[in-house]
């Protein structure tokens, strides 16, 4: 601590040192000017003086960061020495002075300097005093100054260094992280331990907009002090289970920087990642879909090991990425590879790919590149299809964007032809596109051809051919070799085209062209003897060295087809050979070693005159080959074993090239990154691990998963709720906010579920062994992984779960579990009494007091609706829920609770209700006014509505201090009874008694339904229908018949439903009802609800 | 992550550098000039250039060049996009992004780099948050400031950042309530010799001009959402409600955004609204070529089609060009052998020609390229795919809004081969 202790005391120092500053500027600036890294030469200074000087002269009028115009002519009559003491005097005088507008001019003019990469550190002193300036604008332009000069300037800098400390305390959170945000900008080393207590506290900040901040100092003072490393991992350790998205993303960018290596960090929050990542912002997400790629490859196995062994050839063409179609093509494999152990994918693997498809959609291109390599590198052949749209989409973007696309789309297509070729058209070039552009564009067109599309291909080939960009031009005639190689069909065609190509006027034409031939005749040179007296032709009017080159190579390669020319060739060579380029020279060496062998009575001569012209050739390479032939072809006493062999060594078959594409075996990079951009590794570019051979233990990702959703944002996913309702097989805890997130997870879960169970049978037995233990462990274990298997196992559990009563207990220390984790308030557990709990208790004497806080939550029993969102709400959110409890007050209200939430940041004042407007006979009972609610607080509150035995909604106004809001309440029908107790005979006189009172079937509405396929017992029907409608069970001697009764809140008429199962899913429902609306509505939700 | 930026003009002068870690000297972009030396044509500079110890990244808008250095590796398309999002920012606070702009509001430009960027890591790029940060630049508020002392600096700490919505300002208040939506599609084309069409696509964005009081939450339906196969949003849409539905739900960020862009699909049969008649044909041994075109509409549904203009670059041994056009007026410049040919709008009785004879070099040889022609038009009222908005409803304020909705279709890349 003495460190700090120092720096406390040293404003006081520092003010005489900014004396002496001052003083010695001009001598320092002197000494300092060759090292400033403007490389800031005397030269320089004088090119900037006379622009500085303008201001002096004339007030250094105008607004601030005005441009001058350099007027040499006019400073003629001022050396630089004479104006070197005046430097900036102006500027430090306004800088001194009291008024803020002057102080803002020439902060304004300074900045503008630095903005032109002029050297204003002199002036360091003078700006740092204003560091506690009260203008806001010349605070920011100071640290603007600041952060440039401070790393020049340490022992000044450290003047500032309080102002920022006091800001760290700052009660407003933004005045926080602003304050961070400087100081650990601030490159002075000395201020180390500060930075590290500060970023240390402000991880552990209540605002999530600090720890942010905290976030994005880490990688700076790593960079300062990379010492520190082992301290800030651990700052990085604890961010990373930060659960905002704020913070998300800035501290994965840590992660990065910091410790890309410790992988063993993510595990635990990696679901969390994955849930997030739709509301992190854009840029933060790129970061995370890069690192979650790394991750999955390390943790993981590969989703294609089964056909990999397949021949990669046959490739077939995956467009469509149905769940279906990728069972389908799952059975195909395994029943290709019956031996194989089915690949089964982690669920979190599953987790990764699902979360991430939606961002294909981003507007961000950073986004979808990021996502569209996540699904290259991981996701199953079947599955890669979907990126194809989203990144032929970004072809329209600007062309660098469409640069670095098509790079990887080069790369992907060599790899997954079928991908892109629906698109093939997109690829096509037009005349206006930038070279680059158009040289990759037909590097991914050669790709995707094949034997279907080469027609069109080539058709398209014959017009680039024309084009007036002659480099283009030349990368089209290698795309035709290529193809040509690689599609037999079409290489007499091509070949022909080439040659043709041979007469063309420009020279880059027919040299590429030649070179191309030479790769295509090698192929099958002796169809093709005519097309090399052709090209012998050329040799007398092709300059390009390369073509030249190719041409001699060929004749002599194929001295034997053209037994008449060659010599003739050689004739001509030898004459021109000084001056030849080099690789001509080689070319000439080789034809006349060739010639030597095959016919050397007629160029026994030529050779050694062109031997003997290469042995004293200026570039050692020749000289070096010269001799080397000479010893091997020439026969002379001391020639060794070797020259027997020369006809074998220079006439042996040479294998035809391979025409490749650069872009083979780039995927090794990581797509999307640098590094595979240059083909070369990058500075801190991280490998993409191989997959393992046997996944690592999925365990360890298991974790406490409670999400605080009061800070998440409403991104894409935002409103989860809106299209899919609660899962209402989980247990429902009684936070509305916990509500709705686990209520996301379910429905998530659910879908991975399913299709982790389509996905293969085998994953059957897994499951059973996971339903074991989670039998074992409590409901509401929180963790994904394990609650996955019991949603689609549930019912035969939760029967076995009630009738037990010690795990209903268990289930009530769950919630006690919960709730130090949830950030929002923990709310009053909800009194409520489960109706079918009510019927399995029957037979006991009821007390609602004591048996309401053991409820057990049987599916969906009470389901939260909006009243108010909280955007809407602008902040307040508010949801009711019928609570089931009967209304004291007045017995005829359907109680309503009804839950506020402030998600704001400052309390809201006098909630109370206004102005109900209702349908006549309806009437309200309200609750009484709440005060004042907190910041962050949740209250709950009961009133009471008559909705007269109707779905009429309830309308009314939600008043704060500062708002009203208008708000509805609709009851669905099932909430407008209570539950009624009758015996089996009870039921039936009553059943008889509305049958019989009045007119027949009036008041008994039959319907048949078949029921859905979870509805598999009787338990679960009375479950739904309990949860559906506010009725009690009625003890019943069939087990083929449910029934329930209960009467209408308002009115007290009495509703009895009976429900008789069949053979099969088939079913009868029957509710009797005197109010018909009533009976009509009802059967309807029972319906509904049990042939789902 | 991005550690230093330097604005380079079209004459190859920097004009404005930025730092946000340690400063790296400006002599880095040598290398980068190199490229630029070597690039025959200005937009050929390679996006990516390594250097011994640092990568540059740069992009080329409105002719200024946004070079960014960085150390290690990042995604280049991060990079990109980043100073994608400068540049239209800088155009927002401006209105131009010209060297001039910037230069005249260099102390802006510094703050609005100060916010966007923290020690290289993108920080806040919503146009929304940044103003409220800095307010954009008006000539009154300068002449205000001016006299008053005040700044361009918001006075209040912006809590947009924090928001639940950060796109959107807190506190909007308009006296009228308005927001326009205008739907541009783009055809995309390549028509060959013979007039058949090769490919054509049709792109198509959904931008939005929302001036709405307070947090209103809007949804835009379609009449045929069928016909969008591949749609990009901007965050502040739904994407699940989407999905389900079909529905474009959204609280907007105040004032313009791009609220959707689209492709319909390429299976759909495209209508090409212009057809163009050529005959362009160079003699061999003959100085002197012939140059005919002649425009015409399509299939228009029935609407004009303005604004027609007509480009194409001719073969390098043209030297002049001496045309008569029917309607409007031609230039061509001998130096880049540019031709272009404002026809304005097409009447379908008397059809738009251009029509004489080209001049070339004199012993030069007929050129073996035909130039292509690039055709640029715009179609009021029409959406050249079908696409209908059905309704726009707003939730969440009580106020009724002016809503308007204009429809338009421009030709995008469209070329005619000949």
């Amino acid at each position: 601590m003495s460190t700090m202790q120092k720096l406390l005391q040293l404003p006081v120092n520092a003010v005489n040192m900014v004396k002496n500053a001052q003083g010695i500027g001009q001598g320092e600036e002197e000494a300092l000017s060759p090292v400033t890294p403007d490389g800031g030469t005397q030269n320089w200074y004088n090119a900037v003086q006379p622009e500085e000087l303008r201001h002096l002269r004339f007030g250094g009028g105008g607004g601030g960061g005005e441009w001058s115009e350099e007027h040499p002519v006019q400073e003629e009559g001022l050396t630089s020495v004479q104006t070197q003491p005046l430097r900036h005097d102006d500027l430090k005088e306004m800088l001194d002075s009291n008024k803020d507008s002057l102080k803002l001019e020439a902060m304004k003019r300074i900045v503008a300097m630095i903005a032109r990469g002029k050297n204003a550190s002199d002036l360091f002193p003078a700006v740092v005093k204003n560091v506690a300036c009260k203008n806001i604008e010349v605070k920011k332009l100071v640290y603007v100054y600041l952060v440039r000069y401070a790393e020049e300037q340490q022992d000044l800098a450290l003047l500032s260094i309080s102002t920022f400390q006091r800001g760290l305390k700052d009660p407003n959170q933004l005045i926080r992280a602003s304050a961070l945000r400087v100081l650990s900008s601030i490159r002075v080393t000395i201020i180390v331990p500060i930075m590290m207590l500060a970023i240390k506290e402000a991880a552990s900040d209540m605002s999530p907009y600090v720890r942010k901040t905290a976030a994005h100092a880490i990688p700076k003072l790593h960079s300062l002090d990379p010492e520190q490393k082992d301290q800030l991992i651990e700052v990085i350790e604890k961010l990373l289970a930060d659960k905002t998205t704020l913070v998300a993303g800035s501290v994965v960018m840590a992660f990065e920087e910091v410790c890309p290596d410790r992988i063993d960090l993510i595990h635990k929050n990696y679901r969390k990642l994955c849930n997030l990542l739709i509301d992190v912002e854009e840029w933060g997400q790129v970061v995370i879909i890069n690192m979650l790629t790394r991750y999955a490859r390390t943790q993981f196995l590969n989703p294609n090991v089964n056909e990999s062994l397949l021949e990669e050839s046959g490739e077939r063409a995956f467009y469509a990425s149905d769940d279906d179609e990728e069972d389908e093509d799952k059975k195909a494999e395994e029943a290709a590879l019956p031996k194989r152990k089915p690949y089964v994918m982690d669920p979190d693997h599953r987790l990764l790919l699902r979360n991430t498809k939606p961002l294909l959609q981003s507007r961000n291109a950073a986004v979808v590149m990021a996502v569209a390599q996540l699904y290259f590198h991981l996701a199953p052949k079947a599955e890669v299809g979907v990126i194809a749209k989203a990144l032929v989409r970004l072809m329209r973007s600007h062309s660098e964007v469409q640069y670095v696309v098509l790079q990887n789309v080069a790369t992907m297509s060599i790899k997954r032809r079928g991908m892109f070729e629906p698109y093939l058209k997109s690829f096509y070039i037009r005349s206006t596109d930038p070279t680059q552009i158009k040289i990759l564009k037909l590097e991914v067109l050669t790709n995707l051809a094949n034997e279907t599309n080469i027609s069109t291909i080539l058709r398209e080939f014959q017009t680039y051919i024309k084009s007036m960009d002659k480099d283009f031009v030349a990368a089209s005639i290698q795309a035709i070799g290529r193809c040509a190689t690689n599609i037999g069909e079409v290489r007499d065609t091509c070949l022909n085209g080439l040659v043709q190509l041979l007469s063309n006027r420009d020279e880059l034409v027919v040299a590429e062209s030649v070179v191309v031939i030479k790769k295509l005749l090698q192929m099958q040179p002796e169809q093709h003897s005519d097309i090399i007296k052709h090209m012998a032709k050329l040799i007398d009017n092709i300059q390009v060295p390369m073509a030249r080159a190719s041409i001699l190579w060929l004749i002599g390669e194929y001295c034997e087809h053209v037994p008449k020319i060659s010599p003739d060739v050689l004739r001509k060579m030898a004459k021109s050979f000084t001056n030849e380029e080099d690789i001509v020279k080689l070319q000439i060496i080789n034809l006349a070693a060739k010639l030597y062998l095959t016919n050397s009575k007629q160029t026994k001569l030529l050779t050694q005159y062109v031997l003997n012209l290469a042995k004293y050739d200026q570039n050692y390479d020749i000289r070096d080959r010269a001799r080397f032939i000479r010893q091997l072809i020439v026969p002379t006493d001391k020639s060794g074993a070797l020259s027997k062999y020369a006809k074998k060594l220079f006439l042996a078959l040479k294998p035809a090239p391979v025409l490749e594409s650069p872009f083979k075996d780039r995927d090794h990079f990581q797509l999307g990154s640098l590094s595979h951009l240059l083909n070369a590794k990058a500075g801190g570019y991280q490998e993409l691990p191989d997959w393992p051979e046997s996944a690592p233990d999925p365990s360890v990702r298991n974790q406490e998963e409670v999400i605080d959703s009061s800070e998440g944002r409403i991104g894409l996913l935002g409103d989860w709720r809106e299209s899919g309702p609660p899962s209402s097989t989980l247990l429902e805890q009684s936070s509305g906010a916990e509500d709705r997130k686990r209520g996301r997870k379910a429905v998530k879960n659910q879908k991975s579920a399913s299709e982790s169970e389509s996905e293969s049978e085998s994953s059957e037995s897994e499951e059973e062994e996971s339903e074991e233990e989670s039998g074992e462990e409590s409901e509401s274990d929180t963790d994904i992984r394990k609650k996955k298997t019991p949603v689609s196992k549930q019912p035969p559990k939760q029967s076995k779960k009630e009738s037990k009563k010690e795990t209903q207990e268990m289930s009530l220390l769950d919630l006690d579990d919960f709730e130090p984790t949830t950030a929002t308030a923990p709310v009053t557990p909800v009194n409520f009494m489960s109706s079918s709990l009510v019927s399995d208790l029957e037979g006991l004497s009821l007390t609602d007091s004591i048996l309401a806080p053991t409820t057990i939550a049987p599916s969906g029993s009470i389901k939260m609706y909006e009243l108010l969102h909280r955007i809407k709400g602008e902040g307040l959110a508010v949801e009711y829920c019928f609570s089931r409890q009967p209304f004291s007050p007045d017995p005829n209200m359907v109680a309503v609770q009804i839950q506020f939430t402030n998600n704001t940041n400052s309390e809201t004042k006098n909630l109370h209700i206004e102005e109900p407007k209702l349908q006549s006979g309806m009437r309200v009972r309200e609750f009484s006014e709440i005060e004042v609610l907190a910041a962050g607080d949740s209250v709950t509150v009961v009133m009471g509505i008559d909705f007269c035995d109707s779905t009429q909604a309830a309308n009314f106004q939600l008043c704060t201090h500062t708002r009203k809001f208008f708000v509805t309440i609709q009851p669905p029908v099932g909430e407008l009874m209570t539950p009624a107790f009758l015996t089996e005979n009870d039921f039936k006189k009553e059943q008889e008694n509305l049958l019989d009172g009045k007119l027949m079937g009036m008041n008994e509405i039959s319907e048949k339904l078949s029921l859905g396929e979870k509805c598999v017992n009787e338990h679960i029907i009375v479950e739904r229908v309990t949860a559906t409608a506010n009725l009690s069970r009625v003890p019943c001697g069939s087990d083929k018949e449910c029934r329930f009764a209960g009467k209408t809140v308002s009115s007290g008429c009495l509703v009895l439903v009976t429900v008789a199962t069949k053979e099969g899913v088939g079913a009868q429902l029957t509710v009797n009802c005197e109010k018909m609306v009533i009976g009509t509505m009802l059967v309807k939700d029972i319906l509904q609800a049990l042939s789902q | 992550m991005i550690h230093s930026l330097f604005l380079v003009n079209a004459s190859g002068d920097i004009f404005l550098e930025k730092h946000w870690k340690s400063v790296v000297s400006r002599s880095v972009c040598d290398y980068f000039f190199e490229a630029l030396e070597r690039a025959t044509e200005p937009e050929n500079v390679p996006p990516v250039i390594p250097t011994p110890h640092h990568y540059l990244i740069n992009v080329l808008r409105h002719r200024i060049y946004f070079v960014a250095v960085i150390q290690s590796e990042v995604p280049p398309l991060f990079v990109i996009e980043f100073l994608h999002r400068v540049v239209d920012t800088f155009q927002d606070y401006f209105g131009v992004c010209t060297e001039a702009a910037i230069k005249d509001n260099v102390v802006v430009v510094y703050e609005l780099l100060e916010e966007m960027l923290d020690n290289g890591f993108p920080l806040a790029t919503e146009s929304n948050i940044l103003k409220e940060l800095i307010k954009p630049p008006t000539i009154l508020r300068t002449v205000v400031n001016t006299i008053t002392g005040s700044t361009n600096v918001g006075e209040q700490l912006p809590t947009g950042q924090l928001s639940v919505v950060p796109w959107r300002r807190t506190g909007v208040k308009y006296t009228n309530n308005e927001a326009y939506f205008d739907v541009v599609e783009e055809i995309d084309a390549i028509i060959d010799k013979s007039g058949s069409t090769i490919t054509a696509e049709i792109q198509g964005v959904v931008d939005a001009c929302v001036k709405l009081t307070g947090m209103p939450d809007l949804t835009l339906s379609f009449m045929n959402p069928r016909l969008l196969d591949d749609v990009s949003f901007h965050p502040c849409v739904r994407f699940k409600r989407w999905e389900a539905e079909r529905i474009l739900s959204f609280i907007p960020p105040d004032g313009n955004f791009r609220l959707l862009s689209y492709h319909v699909s390429s299976q759909n049969l495209v209508a090409i609204p212009v057809y163009v008649k050529h005959n362009i044909s160079f003699r061999e041994g003959s100085s002197q070529g012939r140059f005919e075109l002649t425009l015409g509409p399509k299939q228009t549904m029935g609407k004009a089609v303005e604004s027609v203009l007509v480009s194409s670059q001719l073969p390098r041994g043209v030297l002049n060009a001496n045309l008569n056009a029917s309607q409007g007026t031609y230039t061509f410049d001998p130096v880049t052998k540019l031709l272009s040919w404002d026809v304005g709008k097409i009447n379908p009785q008397k059809l738009p020609s251009l029509k004489g004879s080209v001049s070339l070099q004199a012993g030069a040889f007929k050129p073996d390229e035909n130039p292509t022609i690039n055709i640029q038009f715009k179609i009021q009222q029409l959406a050249i795919s079908g696409l209908k908005v059905n309704r726009l409803d707003m939730y969440g304020e009580k106020y009724k809004p002016f809503k308007g909705i204009k429809y338009m279709t421009k030709a995008g890349k469209f070329q005619v081969r000949t």
